[in-house]
């Protein structure tokens, strides 16, 4: 089958605007890629990971949560089985955050080896277990907020 | 007993389903009305086997039947009832369950609609009905032995855990899931339809109008749940946004986009046959995308690309997907030379142009969304790496298609089919113009200067400038020809065209979605703070204050409640009492936000962390302005599709429209009649 000057040109143009079009979202899916990193993975790619967009997944290491009120500060630390990483992350501390926990914080690690976060998640597990023993059950946080009511 | 006498329906129903397929096939050969005949009836048979299915689940979860797998699973007997009830699609099998009442319906309301024919039913619907048939196998076969939700359990538990806290916390999961499935489950109808006809070879010129007709249904539920989706996802989730470009979501907004294109697409197949194969694959694509869509959200695929493998669900829908896939591929390049278009583009300034500049911004959107979210599957399955697309690409490169799709609302309904003149076209854009300009300099006046929004808002006055010429230019004319009332004439004009009419309503609700997504988007404001009991925060116009907390104690949950006061310019808007709601399925607490709801804006209070004294709490407060805008749009949608599909009056109205003397037919001629939108 001949092609047609028509045809031709159809082709052609389509596939530039495929091209163009596929450069674009290359480009776009390159550029906003959030790498998911464990505090191991992250110590261990060094400089070159400063300054893009990472989510870091961690426990927090007990003892090292500070949070300074006046500043809007939350400073503490995340770790796996071997390496810390320091946090600071904006904002107060979701209600459940608690050192022990699983947590995961999005944001850029900087060279001064803080690993700034603007979002803090409280890892969701969906599923039930049945709680071990020294766990902190919520019911501890409002207890007091019952007694309050009745005693009002 | 429950859980056996369950599983024996399903499997009834699949071998229903079996026979139904078979028959329907055989009927669509010489002589098979008798097959046919039978093929209905099983599709009748086969609807009531499922709905007996789902009403036995329902029946096994109001009575805490715990020896049912999935009613220990899901349920608990402290749940409220209305959440018990809507618990059975709260997980997998359920939500499969679901699926597959819906489709049995579906199957049933289509063989009826084959059955008030009263002529020899064409080749090409038997072959669909058999098509749905095979759809409605694979489902049946997943419930029946993958994922049965009838499985017993020995010993039985004495209670369950109760659903997924987020799915408890909130009215809307008995609506959003529902409205989703029967949009999502329709494109199968359409779909069947496609196949059938590719199948006999046959595309009859009434073709286009029937499974128009058919695909709007669940495209106006699919609407509807999109938009429901985005306004749980705001209710409930605690962060302000309605849209995270989250797999779940992508998933039911690809098929939507790849429909729309084939609303407008069959359009021009039905007045220029043209884009006949177009138009078959992306009803096809349509179909598939709703499979993939529930192979990402149910397999597990997306927490890791290796847990799909352990399920068995995964592989299944993976198979499926595929047998669909090379089916469809194959019978598209097999029937290529039956479906060559009659007709040809006669010119670049027509209705034919922007339909195809529509369609291949659709398809173009949702390439972008495939990419995005299947890029994070494909990158750990092949580098190893975990990684997201963040929510900037989607928004990157969505936007620009939004607002060319924004101008092609205002644009294409102002082009003639075949060739227009400059003159005309002139004529119609001339106001609007003029409109879309005075806005954008008062928007620019006003301080809303923000690009995107200003582009929006001033697209948006465009296109609605020429929406409204388009009601009220024949209206005028009916107002001078027969001497109504202007509002008479506007009614009889849009009654005389429903589908027309009923399109333009839907184009109305998508413009103020835009201008909602847009105003939202750019002039969001946010506050966090820690208030000390009894004082007051102060935020832009509005102050915040909190005035006590407590706790509550209710049968499947507790609550912590902050009492707040909310003041906008001094004057009180009375309390507000954003939680949040300890689920035993959960450790985490999940928040309910408090929603002040407004035409201009929303004022929404999240309680993030308290004091266990009750001294303290930390509050976030959004403002969303316009917000409220996409719900109400999504509304005007549903009613858009509603008075579009609305039947004629027998008589009257319809006497132009001399019905076909096939019911089946007929239906639709009295529904498409005059169609020219």
């Amino acid at each position: 089958m001949a092609l047609t000057k028509r045809m031709t040109g159809t082709l052609i143009g389509g596939a530039i605007i495929l091209g163009v079009f596929a450069y674009l979202i290359w480009g776009g899916i390159g550029a906003n890629l959030v790498y998911f990193l464990t505090p191991s993975e992250l110590l261990a790619k060094g400089a070159s990971a400063y300054g893009s967009s990472l989510r870091l997944g961690g426990m927090v290491e007990a003892g090292s949560v500070r949070w300074e009120a006046d500043k809007r500060e939350l400073r503490f630390r995340l770790k796996d089985e071997d390496r810390t990483v320091e946090v600071m992350s904006s904002g107060a501390p979701p209600q459940m955050f608690t050192e022990g926990i699983g947590a995961v914080v999005e944001g850029v690690w900087t060279p001064e080896g803080v690993f700034k976060s603007h979002n803090l998640m409280v890892k969701h597990s969906n599923e039930y277990r049945a709680p071990r023993s020294g766990d902190q059950q919520p019911a501890e946080y409002y207890r007091q907020l019952f007694k309050q009511q009745q005693g009002q | 007993m429950t859980g056996p006498v369950g599983h024996l329906a399903t499997l009834l129903a699949l071998l229903l389903a079996c026979v139904g397929a078979v028959a329907a096939f055989r009927g669509g050969r010489a002589g098979g009305e008798r097959f046919l005949t039978a093929g209905r009836r099983a599709a009748f048979a086969l609807a009531g086997f499922v709905a007996f299915a789902f009403l036995t689940m329902e029946y096994a979860l109001v009575t805490h039947n715990f020896s049912v797998e999935y009613v220990a699973q899901v349920g608990s007997r402290e749940t409220p009832l209305f959440y018990t009830i809507i618990s059975l699609w709260s997980a997998l099998e359920g939500s499969i369950l679901l699926w597959a009442l819906i489709l049995a319906i579906y199957t049933a309301v289509v063989a009826w609609s084959i059955g008030r024919s009263t002529e020899p039913v064409p080749t090409d619907i038997a072959y669909s009905l058999g098509t749905l048939f095979l759809v409605n196998v694979f489902f049946l076969i997943l419930i029946s032995f993958p994922a049965n939700p009838f499985n017993t359990l020995s010993p039985v538990p004495a209670n369950g855990p109760g659903p997924n806290a987020l799915l408890q916390n909130h009215a809307f999961m008995g609506v959003h899931p529902p409205l989703l499935y029967i949009g999502y489950v329709g494109m199968a109808v359409p779909f069947s339809f496609a196949f059938g006809a590719l199948l006999a070879g046959r595309l009859d010129a009434d073709w286009p109008r029937r499974i128009r007709r058919w695909a709007l249904v669940p495209w106006g539920f699919l609407s509807l749940g999109v938009v429901a989706g985005a306004w749980w996802s705001y209710e409930v989730l605690g962060w302000g946004g309605y849209w995270a470009w989250d797999p779940v979501e992508n998933a039911s907004f690809m098929p939507w986009l790849t429909a729309t294109a084939f609303l407008h697409s069959v359009m021009v197949q039905e007045r220029r046959g043209m884009l006949k194969m177009w138009t078959l694959t992306l009803i096809i694509s349509t179909f598939l995308l709703t499979l993939l869509g529930t192979f990402l959200t149910r397999s597990g695929v997306l927490a890791s690309v290796h847990a799909f493998s352990e399920g068995v669900i995964g592989p299944f829908f993976l198979t499926f997907l595929g047998l669909v896939l090379l089916a469809s591929l194959a019978l598209l390049a097999w029937r290529g030379e039956a479906f060559r278009s009659t007709g040809r583009l006669d010119s670049a300034v027509s209705r034919e142009t922007a339909f195809l500049i529509n369609n291949l911004l659709f398809v173009a959107f949702a390439f972008i969304v495939l990419l995005g979210t299947m890029f994070p599957l494909i990158a750990e399955a092949v580098r190893g790496v975990k990684v997201s697309v963040g929510a900037p690409y989607f928004n990157q490169m969505s936007i620009p298609v939004g607002l060319l799709l924004i101008f092609l609302v205002g644009v294409g309904p102002a082009l003639p089919w075949r060739k227009g003149t400059p003159d005309a076209l002139g004529r119609k854009l001339r106001w609007p113009t003029v409109a879309a300009a005075v806005a954008g300099v008062l928007l620019f006046a006003f301080g809303i200067r923000a690009p995107l929004a200003w582009l929006t808002f001033t697209l948006a006055v465009f296109a609605l400038g020429l929406l409204v010429g388009e009601f009220l230019e024949p209206a005028r004319a009916r107002q001078r020809a027969r001497g109504e009332s202007l509002v008479r004439a506007l009614v009889g004009v849009c009654v005389s065209n429903r589908r027309r009419y009923g399109g333009y309503v839907v184009h109305f609700g998508v413009l103020l979605i835009a201008v909602g997504i847009a105003a939202s988007g750019t002039f969001r404001r946010e506050g966090e703070w820690t208030i000390r009991k009894g004082q007051v925060q102060v935020f832009g116009d509005y102050a915040l204050q909190f005035d006590s907390l407590w706790a509550v104690a209710e049968p499947q949950r507790d609550g912590v409640i902050a009492a707040m006061t909310a003041f906008h310019r001094g004057k009180s808007l009375g309390p507000y009492y954003p939680r949040l709601n300890y689920y035993r399925v959960t450790r985490e607490p999940i928040a309910t936000p408090a929603v002040r709801e407004g035409a201009k804006e929303d004022l929404y209070l999240v309680l993030m962390a308290y004091a266990e004294d009750g001294a303290h709490a930390t509050v976030k407060a959004i403002v969303s302005p316009l917000v409220g805008w996409i719900w109400i749009g999504g509304i005007v949608m549903g009613l858009g599709v509603i008075f579009g599909l609305w039947p004629r009056r027998r008589g009257g109205e319809a006497a132009d429209a001399a019905p076909t003397p096939g019911a089946f037919a007929g239906r639709e001629a009295v529904v498409g009649a005059g169609g020219g939108a």
